[in-house]
């Protein structure tokens, strides 16, 4: 199959091109204001806040009118999306009668004209994906969970004041990381990066896991990443997406800079049991020594057998190897705890990230100094939510930077819609405008997007070309050609 | 006694040799050789009764009463007997049917010296240790008469043997602590290196100072030593006594090599059992246990302190008092640690006066409450000769507790479990490659290796530790999954290979408590290695974990030697085209039966894909065979 669509590049200098941006963002009930002029209770949040009540209100009534009426014809499965020329709506109702909504501006081009009139302003509506920001309002809503519960839980607890409440004080600040430009394909997958790693260092892993988990028993869970990438998830699978999501897009990045700064400084000072060791707590307090500090964790909710569970979050990072230990939010805990916690897991954990680098850095060896190749992937299996890109560059807290140009992430997506249409195990091969090729393949839960800068291959070449990388990059894994 | 009974790690042989008690008709011999306990009643008129540790060795007879008996000893074997009567002379009596039975007698060579004993070196050579030196012979039953074959002229104050090893030690100089020894096999004679025994202090004028009864020799560990007994001495400012241990080996020079530190003073004597030094003490009717393999961490090089606290011998009873038994009498218990009793190496008590030889056994059991350090006890109990029992309850001992911390000792154990294991495991295999490259070179020297109760593998460890383990109720599965990773990364950690029950074990108890994203996890890192069993197990989950099928395909795909069972899930997944593309792939498109894919298509109601299916299978058989038509065989018309 070849893409019909034409992907261009902007070519005259003094166009202006606008990325795709968040206009606004809401919630709301329509159970909470049924009745005539009280409309506006049915509002539990709504972004920008400063637009005029009314508005409000005017815009909301349409979202429900629009699912209203769409659910006449599916009464199961109500509009999604809303297409029009200067933007999209997305509608998501991740609990009964609660309704998301997000409104994203097209991108658009804005053509100057000559003789001093006002400019052309080119909509494009077709540049953006549903799958894309449908994945981003579903995210939206799992990281508010993950740190506040359902609504329904919010409800319960105090009503329509608190959730309102609860609302405000997330999104405020979430909304403001939310880059709307830079999200693609990822997104929809909402993967897990995992650090391929040897055995018997993940044994080895393992091992501390349980010990840590065994003398501090109040440790209900624990996951262990090294450089942002997972090694091991006590969590289930769809708490630890969210959870890494988190982790890799928001506490990290925000720590990253200081420990960059300190590369060059001694061991800190605090010793414990005579063993110098790198480990420090990245939520909770800072400074153990310091007699005031709190000893106060972000709190998380994840799925357990009866609804939920509320845990304490504990990042503690020595290195590259940080380890998430989550103690249910039932008990208090204390400094006693927590010096205990550093003095145990500290050392430790400044072996293991020592003997993972150092495994890490023979492998690397023993599969040869990394050349820059003909292609890049992206590859995903829904059955683990393994994700392995080398298109993205690393992730920092503002933007998610990509090597190649956002229309063939664009081509990346329309395959990917392709592939959630149908059942089967399928491939497609696109030509794209640049002389690229861009090759889609699925094979029973794994999709694999590559991208080949081979001007003058024809479409065997290439089918050659991926099955080479095929061989050689997933020879381990059932993967049909 | 107020210890629990389970408290006593040594014990005497059940069965112990009875023979009749000395008295003045009766004098009782030992010969540590042959461990046979000679009776001699009226100096032989009367009848001589043998006593061996089997009945295979007992033997009675009468001889002549010549005059006093001083030592008695048969030849290895039984075929000569050797009787010194006087202080110059050896008589000697076959015991070889056919050979004539008069008795034949054969003086010392050095004039004026006095025989001190002899030793059987073999069944027809002979050792004399005289005042003045050695004499070695070689005795001829057949003309009987003796033939000198080497000696050595030195002084001797005393002599002892083991016949392990065929060495004789003489104690020389006025102060007795110049030790020679003298290794015997095959007709040669060969001087080892002689040592000092270092003496607490140096008497003046010089006098006799080493006493016999202060020096043994014994193998530990396959190691030939000589122990020292070193009391403690005021003037030398040492508080209490210890054993020293100096190391003979068989050529170089011998060492002073370890101390056993024994805390207290008094009348001591010394047993090996198992590898084990056994130092009693009869003052305080305890004895102690030292090993010298076990490191001690706070102690200096080769200093030990007891492995076990002071124990005494486990109380016996005494089933028969004496030949003279009333039946209905019943069992005396036997006064231990009695001054009529005599120590022999390596493990043999005898009390003379009641007529009882026992060996001396450590019981493994009492020691796993004595020593709370496991990694320590499990270091002891490795070296133990019946230890596998043992050591498999300790583990589960240690599981079962699930004290707090318990997870670094229990890794402690499966390490050092584990490090016999590979040792073991590595010895056979270079037998075994051994023995492959042909005998050509070499061969004679490789020895199977032996497998001894230490060599714990993963089959034991299932069977009487893990599988009880897993299904105990009260233990959290946490637990249950740290510890068989446990044990599994201890395999990896020594390179041995695992047995895929261990990984049916560890998924069998992931799978129970709905823990399969753990699985799936460790299936992700490999840390289940692939198997076509574990395979199959993981489609068989596949209902209640859909993921459970990737997992199994991708292992099948990784075995590369599962083609066609890849084949046979994908068509049951109706799958046809998928298998197709795969048979394709690996290349057996050729040889494959059409008629299971064309079954499978069928079977999916889809007429174009049968169609395709079959012309497919037209295509192959036109190029194979340059017909369309099928081979009747296939059952495809």
């Amino acid at each position: 199959m070849c893409s019909a669509t034409s992907y261009k590049m902007a070519s005259a200098m003094q166009e202006k091109q606008y990325t795709p941006s968040l206009l606004s963002f809401f919630i709301y009930n329509p159970t909470f204001g049924p009745r005539e002029g009280e409309e506006e209770k049915k509002i539990l949040f709504y972004h920008p806040s400063d637009i005029e009540k009314n508005e409000k209100i005017r815009n909301v009534g349409l979202c429900e009118a629009i699912v209203q009426f769409t659910r006449t014809f599916c009464p199961t499965k109500p509009a999604k999306s809303l297409h029009t020329q200067k933007n999209r709506q997305f509608f998501f109702e991740p609990e009964d009668n609660f309704w998301i909504v997000m409104v994203v501006r097209n991108p658009m081009i804005e053509k100057p004209n000559k003789d001093g009139k006002p400019p052309t302003i080119e909509y494009q509506e077709e540049e953006i994906l549903d799958t894309v920001y449908g994945a981003v309002v579903r995210q939206c809503y799992s990281m508010y969970k993950l740190f506040n519960g359902t609504f329904g839980r919010a409800m319960e607890a105090g009503g329509v004041e608190l959730l309102t409440q609860k609302l405000e004080k997330f999104f405020y600040r979430y909304l403001q990381t939310l880059h709307l430009q830079s999200c693609d394909l990822l997104d929809v997958f909402g993967g897990i990066s995992f650090f391929p790693l040897d055995k018997m260092t993940y044994l080895k892993i393992q091992s501390f896991v349980n010990r840590v988990e065994e003398s501090l028993s109040l440790i209900k869970y624990t996951a262990f990443l090294y450089n942002d990438q997972l090694i091991w998830s006590g969590l289930e699978q769809d708490d630890m997406r969210i959870l890494y999501k988190y982790l890799t897009t928001s506490l990290f990045p925000r720590h990253s800079e200081p420990e960059l700064a300190g590369r060059d400084s001694p061991l800190r000072p605090e010793v414990a049991g005579n063993l110098l060791h790198y480990g420090r707590f990245l939520t909770g307090p800072t400074n153990l020594k310091d007699p005031e500090a709190k000893f106060r964790f972000p709190k998380i909710f994840v799925t357990a057998e009866d609804g939920y569970e509320e845990l304490h979050l504990i990042v503690y990072k020595a290195m590259s190897a940080a380890a998430c230990f989550m103690i249910s939010a039932s008990v208090e805990l204390t400094r006693d705890f927590c010096e205990q916690l550093d003095g145990l897991v500290g050392p430790q954990l400044t072996l293991l990230a020592s003997d993972i680098c150092e495994q890490f850095t023979i492998n690397r060896r023993i599969s040869g100094p990394e050349k820059e190749p003909q292609f890049k992937f992206i590859y995903f299996n829904h059955m683990n939510l393994a994700e392995k890109s080398t298109i993205h560059m690393r992730k920092t807290a503002s933007v998610c930077l990509t090597s190649v140009h956002p229309d063939l992430m664009k081509i990346l997506g329309d395959i990917n819609c392709d592939f959630a249409r149908v059942d089967e195990d399928e491939e497609i091969i696109v030509k794209a405008m640049t002389d690229y090729w861009v090759v889609g393949k699925k094979s029973d839960q794994r999709e694999l997007y590559v991208i080949l800068n081979q001007k003058n291959a024809n479409l065997i070449e290439v089918n050659e070309e991926v099955k080479r990388l095929c061989a050689t990059q997933f020879n381990n894994i059932f993967f049909l050609d | 006694m107020t210890e629990p009974p389970q408290q006593h790690y040594l014990e005497l042989s059940e069965n112990p040799v009875q023979f009749e008690h000395a008295s003045s008709v009766n004098n009782v011999f030992f010969d540590e050789a042959n461990k046979q306990v000679f009776a001699v009643r009226s100096g032989g008129a009367t009848g001589v009764v043998v006593k061996g540790p089997d009945d295979k060795s007992s033997v009675a007879f009468r001889m002549d009463d010549k005059g006093e008996v001083k030592c008695i000893k048969f030849s290895i074997g039984n075929k000569i007997l050797a009787v010194q009567r006087t202080s110059k002379s050896v008589d000697f009596i076959n015991f070889i049917p056919d050979y004539p039975h008069t008795e034949f007698s054969q003086e010392c060579k050095t004039k004026n010296a006095n025989v001190l004993g002899f030793c059987w070196t073999n069944w027809n050579e002979i050792v004399f240790i005289t005042d003045q030196g050695i004499e070695f012979y070689q005795v001829f039953p057949d003309k009987r008469s003796l033939k000198l074959l080497k000696n050595q002229s030195i002084n001797v104050n005393w002599y002892q043997y083991c016949p392990e090893t065929a060495v004789i030690l003489l104690s020389t100089t006025v102060q007795g602590n110049i030790l020679q020894p003298f290794a015997f096999r095959n007709g040669t004679m060969s001087k080892m290196s002689k040592f000092e025994i270092e003496l607490p202090v140096i008497p003046k004028p010089a006098k006799l100072s080493l006493s016999e009864r202060d020096i043994a020799m014994a193998t530990i560990y396959g190691q030939l030593y000589v122990m020292y007994l070193k009391h403690h001495s005021r003037t030398a400012n040492s508080p209490s006594a210890e054993v020293v241990l100096y190391h003979l080996p068989r050529e170089g020079a011998c060492k002073k090599s370890h101390v056993l530190k024994l805390n207290t003073t008094g009348k001591f004597a010394l047993n090996i059992v198992d590898n084990l030094v056994v130092v009693h003490h009869q003052s305080s009717q305890t004895s102690l246990i030292f090993d010298i393999n076990l490191k001690e961490p706070d102690c200096a090089v080769n200093t030990h302190q007891p492995v076990l606290p002071a124990r005494s011998i486990h109380p016996y009873r005494m089933p028969l008092a004496g030949p003279a038994v009333v039946p209905s009498q019943p069992p005396v218990p036997c006064q231990l640690y009695s001054s009529s009793w005599s120590v022999f190496q390596p493990d043999i008590i005898i009390s003379a006066s009641e007529g009882y030889l026992w060996y001396l056994q450590v019981k493994l059991h009492p020691t796993v409450n004595l020593l709370q350090d496991k990694g320590k006890l499990m270091d002891f109990l490795l070296r133990r000769r019946d230890c596998k029992m043992v050591i498999l309850s300790v583990c589960s001992q240690i599981l079962e507790g699930g004290v707090k911390g318990s997870l670094p000792v229990v890794a402690t154990v499966f390490d050092k479990l584990n490090q016999v294991y590979k040792e073991y495991l590595e010895a056979e295999q270079s037998y075994t490659v051994a023995m492959e490259s042909g005998p050509s070179r070499g061969s004679a020297a490789q020895k199977r290796p032996v497998r001894t109760q230490a060599v714990i593998d993963q089959s034991d460890m299932y069977t009487h530790v893990l599988s009880s383990f897993t299904e105990r109720k009260e233990v959290s599965h946490k637990f249950v999954i740290a510890v068989l990773m446990e044990y599994i990364r201890s395999l990896n950690q020594h390179q041995i290979t695992v047995q895929h029950y261990l990984y049916e074990l560890v998924i069998k108890t992931l799978v129970q408590h709905n823990l399969f994203y753990m699985l799936h996890q460790f299936l992700q890192y490999h840390v289940l290695s692939d198997s076509k069993p574990l395979a199959c197990l993981l489609l068989s989950l596949e209902s209640t974990y859909p993921p459970a099928h990737q997992l199994s395909l991708d292992m099948l795909k990784r075995l590369s030697t599962a083609n066609d069972e890849i084949v046979e899930v994908l068509l049951s997944k109706q799958q046809v085209l998928g298998a197709l593309r795969f048979i394709r792939s690996v290349g057996g498109h050729d040889n494959v039966s059409a008629r299971k894919f064309l079954d499978a298509a069928r079977q999916t109601g889809d007429q174009m894909l049968f169609y395709t299916v079959f012309r497919s299978f037209q295509q192959r058989n036109q190029r194979l065979r340059g017909s369309p038509a099928f081979n009747p065989g296939e059952h495809c018309d």
